[in-house]
């Protein structure tokens, strides 16, 4: 092949094929350097062995029942809120190194690097809840309800990893290195305790009771409870009532947010 | 295609500072074009806009034969850029990084894959394309990174100050690519603020400062345009200097430079060896003992100093305006 044929016909910009090339950029990067995707697996069941041993006794799930059944959902949530951080840096260290530049300087679609981040995180966040999975299983946790329902729940939590993953890339369009990394800890860590993940909302102060209840996480754990059937804390109000609604619009509505406000910020890197 | 770079009165306000200024500039297909100016000129706002990455205030720019700000992407299809530092996925090897960049110049994955390793051959990292970037040394980088900005063969290359933080046997490797690139036929925009790479690389040097280009020309005619020859002369006596530069002084076109811890003194002249002789005869008449002299073309430094009124050391600490 001489240079010349490689210079004659431009081919087109497609999302879908720019997409899933900076899909498999993603996946190419993991199998190179799997060290920090098995240190936030480790990481993840670290964090369910530390409540279902550590903390566990200590804490009452109301109306009774298993406090690692009451974990699970909780905590399926929260590998999905902790799956942000991996977003961010990414999205954060292509825009440092230059890569975004270049990016933006080829004839590839404007959605395709961060729609292509978006499904590389997505199926990561597959591969950690299916280890998140046989973790709850390992420690005595199990799904009551039928396929059907537990289907559902894997849905709600993949959702709400979705919505997550799209507003990590827009802090990461927005922040720079140590700031990426401050800015999604300020993020995650009021929004994953300050929810029902860990404990009941109602034992809370009633004012961060009902912040916690109206958390999109607690929304997400309330419905997966549900459709487990595993214990919940058992809320009286319209929150409480209506979880898996809210469940699947929390994170549409952060979808329908972010995603435009990320492309947005990905065109106006051109200022 | 008359020129392969064409802006006019190209302009870019960030908040109260101009980036650029009413930038100008035309440079013929073949060719390499040295942008050089102090950290701050727009030298990196100038190539940004050229490359598609950045929109502009006023005025119009094409690349390639295409309009910057309406036909992007075929702007896009036909100019690779080399930024200030290597834009690679280090985990990755240098074979993977070519062969996906060569996906998303929509090549078809054998095509991409065979173009990966000619680009990985022409660069000398043949033996090296199996290794993951970070094992490279700063001038393979640069190398890989080169040859990530060549996978469609660009018309037009940028290159802003491609060789920043390497060691001189690194830059020298980068040069040589850049050289056969240019033989190939690509046009080249080298932003520089070494003055001996632009006076290496570059057919033609515009010198930008305060987002304008205040002088332009071959390296050699804007040498001898706006210095002349220089004569430098060392004394062996620094109580010699003085009388030194008075005898340099009435041949010389301009106030003679004293560098007292140099013994040195250095002017301009018109009549090269005229001035000369008669510096050297006026000078052992005066019983001057003289160490060194030497006649020579302005640096490009001095006609920096020149053009702008500033060497290039003291601008260099200005802000870099955000690009």
């Amino acid at each position: 092949m001489s240079a010349a044929t490689v210079a004659s016909p431009p081919g087109r910009p497609s999302l879908a094929g720019d997409s899933l090339t900076l899909t498999y950029r993603a996946l190419a990067h993991w199998r190179r350097d799997p060290g920090p995707l098995a240190g936030a697996l480790a990481f993840n069941i670290l964090i369910v062995l530390m409540f279902a041993y550590l903390f566990g006794g200590a804490l009452q799930v109301p109306g009774g029942g298993s406090y690692r059944e009451f974990l699970m959902p909780g905590m399926f949530a929260m590998t999905m809120l902790f799956g942000i951080s991996q977003t961010t840096m990414a999205v954060s260290a292509d825009a440092e190194r230059g890569v975004t530049d270049r990016l933006r300087s080829m004839p590839v679609s404007r959605l395709a690097p961060l729609l292509g981040r978006a499904l590389a995180d997505m199926l990561f966040a597959v591969v950690t809840l299916a280890v998140m999975l046989l973790a709850g299983l390992a420690v005595g946790w199990r799904a009551h309800g039928g396929p059907g329902d537990t289907l559902a729940a894997l849905g709600l939590i993949l959702l709400l990893r979705l919505a997550l993953t799209w507003v990590g890339i827009y802090l990461g369009l927005v922040t720079k290195g140590a700031g990426a990394v401050t800015a999604v800890q300020t993020l995650e860590f009021p929004l994953g305790f300050l929810s029902s993940a860990f404990v009941a909302p109602s034992t809370m102060p009633a004012w961060l009771g009902a912040v916690a209840e109206w958390n999109p996480l607690s929304a997400t754990v309330g419905a997966t409870r549900e459709l487990f059937g595993n214990p919940g804390w058992g809320g009286e109000g319209w929150v409480a009532a209506h979880h898996p609604l809210l469940a699947v619009l929390w994170p549409l509505a952060l979808v329908a947010v972010f995603v435009p406000l990320s492309l947005r910020r990905y065109r106006a890197l051109g200022g | 295609m008359e020129h392969a770079i064409i802006a006019e009165g190209l302009r870019k306000r960030y908040g109260d500072t101009a980036a650029l200024d009413g930038f100008d500039l035309r440079v013929p297909p073949g060719t390499v074009c040295g942008l050089l100016g102090p950290n701050g000129a727009g030298k990196t706002t100038a190539v940004r806009i050229l490359a598609t990455l950045l929109r502009f205030d006023a005025g119009r720019a094409e690349v390639a034969g295409f309009d910057v700000a309406r036909q992007a992407d075929r702007v896009r299809y036909r100019i690779g850029l080399v930024g200030q530092r290597p834009a690679l996925d280090e985990a990755l090897s240098g074979r993977e990084n070519l062969v996906i960049l060569g996906r998303l110049f929509h090549l078809g994955r054998s095509q991409a894959r065979a173009r990966a390793g000619e680009l990985l051959e022409r660069f000398g990292l043949a033996d090296a394309g199996g290794a993951p970037v970070r094992t490279y040394s700063g001038g393979m980088r640069r190398r890989l990174d080169l040859a990530a900005g060549m996978i469609r063969t660009p018309s037009v290359l940028f290159l802003d100050e491609p060789t920043t933080a390497l060691d001189p046997r690194g830059r020298n490797e980068v040069w040589e690519s850049v050289r056969d690139l240019v033989r190939a036929g690509t046009t080249v925009l080298l932003t520089t603020q070494y003055l001996d790479e632009a006076d290496q690389l570059a057919d033609r040097i515009c010198v930008l400062d305060a987002g304008r280009v205040i002088a332009e020309g071959t390296p050699d005619a804007l040498k001898s345009r706006l210095g002349g020859d220089r004569i430098d002369l060392v004394v062996r006596d620094a109580r010699d200097l003085a009388t030194a530069a008075e005898r340099l002084r009435r041949v010389a076109t301009a106030e003679p430079v004293v560098d007292p811890d140099r013994r040195a003194v250095s002017a301009q002249v018109d009549d090269r060896a005229g001035a000369l002789t008669a510096v050297l005869r006026a000078l052992d008449a005066d019983g001057v003992t003289v160490a060194d002299v030497a006649l020579r073309r302005p640096t490009l430094d001095e006609v920096f100093l020149r053009l702008t009124g500033r060497p290039t050391e003291r601008v260099d600490a200005t802000v870099e305006v955000p690009a």
